[in-house]
C-alpha cells in the first residue's frame, strides 16, 4: 500500500471508532442512564464533526499545494452522511419508535429538529450522486449541486447550536470554525471575481 | 454464507464489570495515590480522601407520600447528573465531584425573619426525624427518574425559623467557590445558582429538604449536603448544596430564569400542555424504558399542589 493509501486507511479507521465504541459500550452495559440520548448525542456529534472536517479538505489542498488530499473528500463525506444515517435512525427508532405523528409535529414545530431534517435532507442528495459515474454524468451541474453542503454545515451549526441549553462552548467552535472554512472561499471566489473584472 | 471467526480473547482477559465500571474511580485513586506518596500522605489518608463516603441513615420512616412505582437504581440516580457546578455533561458531575467535601457545612438564614443566623448543618437537621420520600423526577429535558429520596419537610424548618407576615417568597442559594466546583470557572449560568418559592409552596407536605438517597448519604454530585426537592415541579427548581435562605416579599429570580426567561419560568411546574419553546413537555422517558411515556399535570401530584394555582393562567406563569 502507498503511503497514502495507509493515511487514507487509518482516517477511514478512526472515523469508525465513535460507532464502534457505542458497539462496545451497548455491549459492556455502559451507554450511561439514558442510552437513547446518548448515542443521539455521540452520532450527531460525529456527523457535524466529519462534515467540518470534510470542507476542510478544499482550503487545505489550495493553501498547502498538497493536491492529492482531495482524494479523501468523498470518504469523508460519505463517513458524515453514515453519521447522519446513524443520528436520524436513533431519532426515528429508538426515540421515537415510528411514531410519525409526532415526528412530523416535531419536524415542524422544533426549530432545531428542522434544521436537523434539512441538513440530512440536504445530505442525500450529496451522497447519492458521489459516485464517478454521477460526477462523470453531472459534469458542471455536480460541482454546482455539491455547493449545498455549505447549506448543510451551516443548518448543521444551528442545529446544533439550537438544541443547547446553556453551554455554548461547543457550538461557537463549530461556528467558528465554519465561518473560517466558508470565509476561506468566500474570499476566493471573490478575489477571482475581482481580477477576471479588471 | 459469511462465518466469521470468532473474536480470539479469553475470558480471563476481559475486565471484570464490577471493575470496569469503576474505572474512573480507580484511576483517579490511582493518580491520587502517586499524588499522596509525593507529599507523604498514608494510602490509608488517600482512600479516605477519594472515597465516595456512602454512609447509611439511621432511623429513617417509611412515607405515606412515596409512590409504589420501581425506584430507578442507585447508579442511574447517581451517575446521570444535571449539576452544571461540576461541569454540563451528564456523566461530569460524577466524575468531578467526588473530592468536595461538604464538610463542615453551615446555611445562612436572612431577610424578612424572626432570628436572622448562620446555623450549622447538624443543629439545623437535628430536630427532624428523617423519612424516606419516593418521588418521580421529571427534568425540563424530557426524561424522568424514580428516586427515595431522604429528608424532612422545608415547612417543619420554616415553622421554626419564623418568617415575617410580609415573607412572600423563600430563595434558596447554592455554594459559590471555584476552587471545590470547578463548572463555576465559566459563566455557563448565573452563579451562585439560585432558585426560589412562593410560600405556600414551600410550605406544602411534598417539598422536601433532602440530606439522603436511598437511605444514604447525599451523594456529592445530587447536591451533598443539603438540597430541595420539589416533585411537581422540574428538575431544575430542586437546587443543591445550599448555603442560603432569605426570605423575601419579592419572586425570586432564579438562574435559568436569568438565562432564559422565554424557556424557564418561575414556576417551573411540569405540565405537559405548556411545552418548552424548543420541545414538546407532553412525553418523556423514564430512565430504563425504551417507549416514551405520557408527562402527567404536576407530575401526577395534582390532588396534592393544584389548588396551590387555582384561577392562575399556567401559560402565563410557566
Amino acid at each position: 500500500m502507498t503511503r497514502f493509501g495507509l493515511l487514507r486507511t487509518a482516517i477511514f479507521a478512526a472515523a469508525l471508532v465513535p460507532a464502534a465504541a457505542l458497539v462496545y459500550d451497548f455491549l459492556t452495559n455502559d451507554l450511561t442512564a439514558n442510552p437513547i440520548d446518548y448515542i443521539t448525542d455521540t452520532t450527531g456529534y460525529t456527523a457535524i464533526t466529519l462534515l467540518m472536517i470534510t470542507l476542510t479538505v478544499t482550503p487545505l489542498r489550495r493553501l498547502t499545494g498538497l493536491n492529492e488530499v482531495i482524494k479523501l473528500r468523498r470518504m469523508l463525506g460519505l463517513l458524515a452522511f453514515f453519521y447522519a444515517c446513524l443520528h436520524f435512525s436513533t431519532w426515528l427508532v429508538l426515540d421515537w419508535f415510528f411514531d410519525f405523528t409526532s415526528m412530523a409535529a416535531d419536524v415542524v414545530e422544533r426549530p432545531f429538529i428542522t434544521m436537523g431534517m434539512a441538513t440530512f435532507v440536504l445530505l442525500i442528495p450529496l451522497a447519492a450522486t458521489s459516485t464517478t459515474g454521477m460526477i462523470r454524468r453531472l459534469g458542471k451541474r455536480w460541482l454546482q449541486l455539491h455547493r449545498l453542503v455549505y447549506v448543510a454545515g451551516l443548518t448543521a451549526v444551528i442545529h446544533f447550536w439550537w438544541v443547547v441549553k446553556a453551554d455554548f462552548r461547543e457550538p461557537r467552535l463549530f461556528a467558528l470554525a465554519l465561518s473560517i472554512l466558508l470565509g476561506f472561499r468566500a474570499w476566493w471566489t471573490l478575489r477571482t471575481r475581482l481580477s477576471s473584472r479588471s | 454464507m459469511l462465518i466469521k471467526k470468532p473474536v480470539d480473547i479469553p475470558y480471563s482477559e476481559v475486565t471484570p464489570k464490577a471493575l470496569y465500571i469503576r474505572r474512573r474511580e480507580f484511576i483517579q485513586a490511582a493518580a491520587a495515590g502517586a499524588i499522596g506518596g509525593a507529599v507523604g500522605l498514608s494510602p490509608l489518608a488517600v482512600e479516605r480522601l477519594t472515597a465516595q463516603g456512602r454512609a447509611k441513615l439511621p432511623n429513617v420512616r417509611k412515607s405515606p407520600l412515596s409512590t409504589s412505582e420501581t425506584a430507578n437504581s442507585y447508579e442511574d440516580a447517581t451517575g446521570y447528573n444535571n449539576f452544571y457546578e461540576f461541569g454540563t455533561d451528564k456523566e461530569d458531575p460524577k466524575a468531578n465531584a467526588q473530592r468536595f467535601n461538604p464538610k463542615p457545612w453551615t446555611i445562612k438564614v436572612e431577610g424578612l425573619v424572626k432570628n436572622p443566623a448562620t446555623i450549622d448543618l447538624d443543629t439545623l437537621i437535628k430536630p427532624y426525624a428523617l423519612e424516606e420520600r419516593i418521588y418521580r423526577m421529571r427534568c425540563v429535558e424530557g426524561w424522568s427518574m424514580v428516586i427515595p429520596w431522604v429528608g424532612f419537610p422545608l415547612a417543619d424548618l420554616i415553622k421554626r425559623l419564623e418568617p415575617q407576615e410580609s415573607a412572600k417568597f423563600v430563595e434558596f442559594t447554592t455554594l459559590l467557590d471555584p476552587s471545590r466546583m470547578p463548572g463555576q470557572r465559566y459563566p455557563v449560568l448565573q452563579w451562585p445558582y439560585l432558585e426560589g418559592l412562593r410560600m405556600d409552596e414551600a410550605m406544602n407536605p411534598l417539598t422536601l429538604m433532602v440530606v439522603g438517597l436511598y437511605g444514604e448519604t447525599l451523594p456529592n454530585q445530587n447536591g451533598a449536603p443539603i438540597r430541595l426537592v420539589i416533585p411537581w415541579k422540574y428538575g431544575f427548581k430542586g437546587i443543591k448544596s445550599i448555603v442560603r435562605m432569605r426570605f423575601t416579599d419579592k419572586q425570586p429570580r432564579g438562574s435559568w430564569e436569568v438565562a432564559q426567561a422565554r424557556e424557564y419560568g418561575f414556576y417551573a411546574n411540569v405540565n405537559p400542555n405548556v411545552d418548552h419553546p424548543r420541545w414538546s413537555q407532553a412525553t418523556e422517558r423514564r430512565l430504563g424504558e425504551f417507549r416514551r411515556r405520557k408527562t402527567e399535570m404536576f407530575n401526577g401530584y395534582g390532588a396534592q399542589v393544584a389548588s396551590l394555582y387555582a384561577g392562575m393562567d399556567l401559560r402565563k406563569f410557566y
